[in-house]
Formats: structure tokens, sequence, C-alpha cells
């Protein structure tokens, strides 16, 4: 191609180009980072899209890998419910508050089963991801969240046979129920908020893995779940809400069995709990993102 | 200022030795904890340098690029080369923003496309119909963007009727191109490629290469990594030669791309191939040779010098018919002519005599251009090539600067033959008067 051509099909080029050169196009800087970086939740926003077909991908692949699908959905906390049902209700005679034991131990492990698999999810996404953080960029904070988000599809089939439970034994939910979204919303911020702390810290320690393990069995027997919280002496009921989980075990029994009274005390540490959990974890995870396809 | 697309100053990437594979594990961190005091006490007791120099001074770095600077306008295509490991792919990632620079600034006006492989977190599992979706989506589209380009994209695949089956079942071939109609169709500003072209049967390769043509004749800013020199050279308008880390050469593709291959391959003008021949190898070569026909032993062959290229074999097997053939190529990888000896008659259906054969063929001088020139040899049993021998030889050819008259641009062509000319005067237009003195 000689000089004079070469510029006039550029010209005709730029004619037609849907690249409008003269709006403002988003500038990136690279440069050697410097210790904390904020959050940049708007960019977040920008990959929702990415983060929906992440979630949506989790769901699916792990449906079709299965031969049961989405009945280990109801499978899990089912049997788990039997077992509580037949060694804590039955054998031990641990008080479940006035309502029958099982959907008492029920409606408790809806909540938790998806706290142990989102946190589980999680905690080994990024280093299961480790192809796609070392060939593409997006915020990494997509992938933990995805994790967590795709377990809510296996809460709301266990959560479809806690309604049909509740019909059966014949109980209504109160009022109280329209609580029931901010409790989920409670028990996905402690999974997010754990998980992007364990994720980030599994792509440099490999160990996490275990301790992750090890972590949920421990988690169970701290949680209110085979056991009313009453059992905690009142004066330790607060402290008792350190662990988040307390606070969603006991809003969702309050929120569907109408038990008791509002957990307030310990609500209120449960809350700010995640809080500072979540927050710390997402800026320890922008912090140590950066290393991410370097280490993993 | 507002038409650049990529400014790049002085960046650099260290890494550790070993880095990328070992873990840490928990376990090592405590010991290193636990052990730090001691070491740190010793380390003062030495005098060493500072906690974060010990590294460096151990030599447990790597500088995987170094000082790295160039500016990239809107609508250009860079091509970058080098070999492995010169710090490519390092140089990608972080314009992609996967891994950051430890050292310089870069910025970027634009989206960025990249693609440092194709099919990025397809999943086995899915159809190809939902594979493109996320897949699309990794690479940063909308899904409004994959709606519309949807079919487009299952054409230029050419897996219509396969888009609802998993991946899985596919042949190789056709997840290749799913994957890369997928990253074709991806419209950002800035297009970061990497090697991308190396998939799929020729054909698609063909394909492939006609869309990145259009990519980067559409006005996108581009920048192409790929160790097709002649892809490079057809769609780069300019050319980064990477080496060690460093930029080793800049500028016009045409340039930087011969300077490139005559660093790669040493050119000589003799090749032996060692060994005593035996009777049991029937056929073997000796020797390969570029001989400047005037007899002085002297190099460097320019345009005008006539050569004969001289290759010995040794031919042990009575019943043979040996002869050999040879092709020259330049530095483009253009096949310059395919030659062999013309028909002897004296040889007809005669076997060679046994011992070390010699052939010669004279090659005139004005006739090669300037440049690299490599000779892919072949000699022939019985009229089937019983030993191939690419890049028997490789030389360069030299310029002079007589007929430049000043201009030192690439002369252009795959030859440069010195023909006959003749000017003469065929009709003069009729003096008038006063004007002619």
């Amino acid at each position: 191609m000689t000089a004079p051509e070469q510029a006039t099909s550029r010209i005709s080029v730029d004619a037609h180009n849907d690249i409008p050169m003269t709006a403002a196009l988003p500038v990136t800087i690279l440069r050697p980072s410097r210790g904390w970086v904020p959050l940049n939740l708007r960019e977040m926003w920008e990959y929702r899209e990415l983060l929906y077909f992440l979630a949506w991908r989790d769901i699916k692949v792990r449906y079709k890998q299965t031969v049961l699908g989405a009945a280990w959905a109801i499978i899990q906390p089912f049997f788990t419910m039997v077992v509580f049902s037949i060694f804590f209700g039955e054998l031990a005679g641990i008080p479940s508050g006035g309502v029958p034991y099982p959907i008492f131990a029920y409606s408790a492990l809806v909540p938790w089963m998806y706290f142990a698999n989102a946190l589980t999810q999680a905690s080994n996404s990024l280093v299961g991801q480790e192809h796609m953080i070392t060939k593409v960029y997006f915020p990494r904070l997509i992938i933990p969240m995805a994790s967590v988000l795709a377990g809510l599809v296996d809460f709301a089939i266990s959560f479809a046979v806690l309604v049909g439970m509740m019909l059966f034994y014949g109980i209504m939910p109160m009022a109280a129920i329209w609580t029931l979204p901010l409790f989920i919303l409670l028990a996905t911020a402690t999974a997010l908020g754990v998980g992007v702390w364990l994720s980030a810290l599994n792509v440099q320690y490999r160990d996490v893995r275990y301790v992750v393990h090890f972590l949920v069995q421990f988690w169970l027997f701290a949680t209110p779940i085979a056991y009313p919280s009453s059992l905690v002496p009142e004066r330790w009921r607060a402290i008792y809400g350190l662990n988040p989980m307390a606070g969603v075990v006991e809003g969702f029994r309050w929120a569907l069995l109408g038990q008791a009274q509002a957990p307030g005390p310990l609500l209120v540490v449960s809350v700010l709990t995640v809080i500072g959990v979540l927050t710390s974890g997402l800026y320890f995870f922008r912090r140590m993102e950066e290393t991410f396809a370097d280490v993993v | 200022m507002n038409d650049i697309a990529v400014r790049i100053e002085g960046v650099g990437k260290r890494y550790r030795i070993g880095q990328r594979e070992s873990y840490k594990t928990l376990r090592d961190t405590l010991t290193n904890a636990v052990g730090a005091p001691f070491r740190r006490l010793s380390s003062i007791a030495r005098r060493s340098s500072a906690d974060n120099q010990r590294g460096v001074a151990r030599g447990e770095y790597i500088w995987a690029l170094r000082d790295i600077s160039f500016d990239l306008k809107h609508g250009e295509v860079l091509g970058v080369i080098g070999r492995n490991g010169a710090g490519k792919s390092t140089l990608l990632k972080i314009l992609s923003r996967i891994t950051r620079p430890t050292e310089g600034y870069a910025e970027i006006h634009g989206r960025v496309g990249s693609l440092l492989e194709v099919g990025t977190g397809f999943n086995p599992e899915l159809t190809g119909r939902e594979n493109i979706y996320l897949n699309g989506a990794v690479l940063g589209m909308k899904k409004a963007e994959i709606d519309r380009k949807f079919d487009e994209i299952v054409a230029f695949a050419e897996v219509e009727q396969f888009i609802d089956t998993p991946v899985k079942r596919y042949s190789s071939g056709m997840y290749m191109r799913l994957a890369f109609a997928v990253a074709a169709h991806l419209e950002p500003e800035i297009l970061i490629v990497d090697e991308v072209l190396a998939v799929g049967d020729a054909e698609f390769q063909k394909k492939c290469l006609g869309k990145m043509g259009d990519v980067a004749k559409g006005g996108r800013t581009v920048l192409f990594v790929s160790h097709n020199l002649l892809a490079i050279e057809n769609l780069c308008e300019q050319v980064i030669w990477l080496k060690n880390g460093e930029i080793a050469r800049q500028g016009s593709p045409g340039q930087v791309i011969s300077n490139y291959l005559q660093s790669s391959i040493s050119p000589s003008t003799e090749r032996v191939w060692s060994g005593l021949a035996t009777a049991r190898e029937k056929i073997r070569l000796q020797c390969v040779r570029l001989r400047p026909s005037d007899g002085t032993a002297s190099v460097p062959i320019t345009v005008h010098t006539a050569f004969a290229l001289e290759f010995e074999y040794w031919n042990f097997d009575p019943t043979a018919y040996v002869s050999v053939s040879f092709c020259m190529y330049n530095e483009h990888d253009i096949l310059l002519f395919d030659i062999c000896p013309p028909f002897d008659p004296d040889w007809r259906q005669k076997p060679s005599p046994i011992g070390l054969l010699r052939s010669i063929c004279h090659i005139p001088g004005d006739f090669l251009n300037d440049g690299l020139h490599r000779v892919d040899l072949i000699i022939l049993r019985n009229h089937v090539p019983v030993i191939l021998e690419p890049q028997a030889l490789v030389f360069h050819i030299q310029d002079t600067l007589e007929e430049r008259a000043g201009w030192y641009g690439e002369w252009p062509g795959a030859i440069r033959p010195m023909l006959t000319w003749e000017t003469n005067l065929s009709l003069s237009p009729r003096p008038t008067t006063g004007d002619v003195v």
C-alpha cells in the first residue's frame, strides 16, 4: 500500500468508526502499588454481569455434574435434621422452646448449610479459578462473591422444604416474617466477610483449605443449631453474638417460628461483628489482590 | 495528548526466582517468624544490607522487564517480537492489569480487551451457547452485546449444529474455533493479543489472520505479540523487539524484524556435517558452502557478487541415482525459488558413482535482494527425498550504497535483478526561434 492510499483508507475507517474519539475515554493508570487501596465499588458495579454469569456457571456446573443435582440441597440439611432430632431431640432431650424439635433444628440448618457451603466455596474459589486470574483482568472480588451468591439457589430449595414442614406442623409465621430477608443478608455478609479473608489467605497459604474444614465444624457447635441460645446464660448472651451466625439463627427462629423475644443485644453485636469482618476483609482482599496473579 | 492510547514510562517487573512455583505454607512463615530475630541479629553482626535488600544481594530476584517506554497512538498497531522469555508476556500482563509493574508508570486511555489465550473461563460441562455468554462476560462484554453478536459468533466458529452440546464433546478444532470466535468479536478501544493466531487448522488460521487484519485496519489500537513475523509485518505499523526484558529495537516492522532475524540466526558461508561417512549410511550430507565466483575467499557478499552454492554428499549405494534440490527463502520467509539441476541426459537411468559427490549451483550477481537468505536443502535418492536439511545455510547479502542516491529505505521486492534498460529520445519538440540559443 502506498502512503496516500493508506491515508485515505484510514480516514474512511474513522468516519465509520463507532468509537467516539472525542468522548472521554476511561483512563487507567498503572503504577507500583503502595499499601492500602480503595475498594472501588464503582468498578464492581460495572462488572455486575460477570458476577451474575460466574454465579450462574457455578450453579449450572454443580447440577450438571451430580446425579441427584438439586436434591443435594435438600438431602444435606434434611438428614442432618433427622440425626439431630434423634440424638439431641429425643435421646438427649435438649429443649426446643415450644416447637417440635425437627422444625426447630431444620429452621437453623437451612441458613447454616447455606453459610457453611458458601464459606467453603468462597475460600477455595480463588485457588480454583487460578487459570482465569492469570489470563484476564477483572475485579478479583467477583470470584468469592459469585461463590457466595451461587449458594443462594441451594438455600432457596432447602427453604422450600422448610415451608413444607411448617405447613405440616401447622406453624404460622408471625408478622416478624418481613425481617427474614435481613437475616439472609446477614448470613450472606458473614459468609462473604470470612470468605474474602480466607480466599485471599488461601492464595498465599494453601493450609487454609484444611483450616476451613475445621473452622466450619467448630462453628457448627458454637452456633445454636442443635440447642436453643437460651442455654447460654443471659449475661453471656451479648458476647455470644460475636458469632454472627448465632444472630442469624436466632433471627430465623424468631421471624419464622415466632419463638421467644426478638434477639436484641445479641443481634446488635452480631451485626457490628459482621460489619467489622466484612470491611476489614474487603480491604485486606484489595491489598492482596494485585499479587494474586504472581503467586497463585 | 488526546490521541495517545497507551503511554508507558520506565516500566519494569521484578519476580522473585521461583515465586510462581512455591506457595508458602503457614509453617514456613511461622518458622521464618520464629527464626527472624536470630537472623536479624546475625545479619547486623555481619553488617549485611537491609532486610529487603538481602534477596537482591543474593540474586534471588529476576527482572522480567526493565525500563520499557513507548507511546502508542489511537488506531496504531504495535507488534512485539522476541524470543521466549524475553518479557513479551509480562508486558502484556502488565498492560492487561493482570499484574502490577514493580516500577514505572503507564496510562491507558480507553477500555482494554486482552486475549492472552483463547477460551479463558470455558467450562467443558457447559454447552457452546452457555460458554459464549460466559467467555464473553469474562472478556468484558455486556450481555446485550453478546446477544447482538451471538449469531455472528456461531457462524464464524462454524458450530451451528453443536451449539447446545457441552463443549467437552467438541473436537479440539471446534473448541478452538468457538473460543477464537468469541474473542474475535470483542470490540474494546485497545486490544491486546498474544499468539492467538496459532490455533486450528490452516484454513481457520487464514480466517483468523483475516479477522485480525480487519481489526487492525478498522482503526482499533492493537498490541500484538506473535512469533509469526509475516503476520507482524503485515499487520503492524510499529514493532518492538524485546530482548532479556529490555527494548532491543523499536521502529518500522521491516527494519526491526530483519535486525531480529539477523541476531537470532548467525549467518555463515560454510557448514560441515561432522563425523566420517560410513558405508552403513548409504547417503550422507557432508558440506554446504558458499563461495564467491571471482575466487576471492573474502566476504561480504553484496548484491552484486556472483557466488556459487556447493553441496557435497557421500553416496555408497551402487543402485541409487542421487540428486540435490534446494529452496531459497528471504528473511520474510518468502520462497524465492525452488530449484534442482536441469535434467542431464548423461545420467539418465544410470546410478550415481560411489564416493563424495559435489553439486554446484551458480547464482549470478545482481539477482538477489539484500538481507538474510536461507537455503533449505533436499537430497533425493531415485527422486525420493532422503535427506531434508532446513536452514542448511543461512547467509547475508549486503547492500551497496552506490545506486541508492541518498535514499536509505528498504529496497522492496523479493529479488533485485540488474536488467537492461534503454532510454532514447524518440520525439523532440520543434525548436522555436529565439528559445534555443
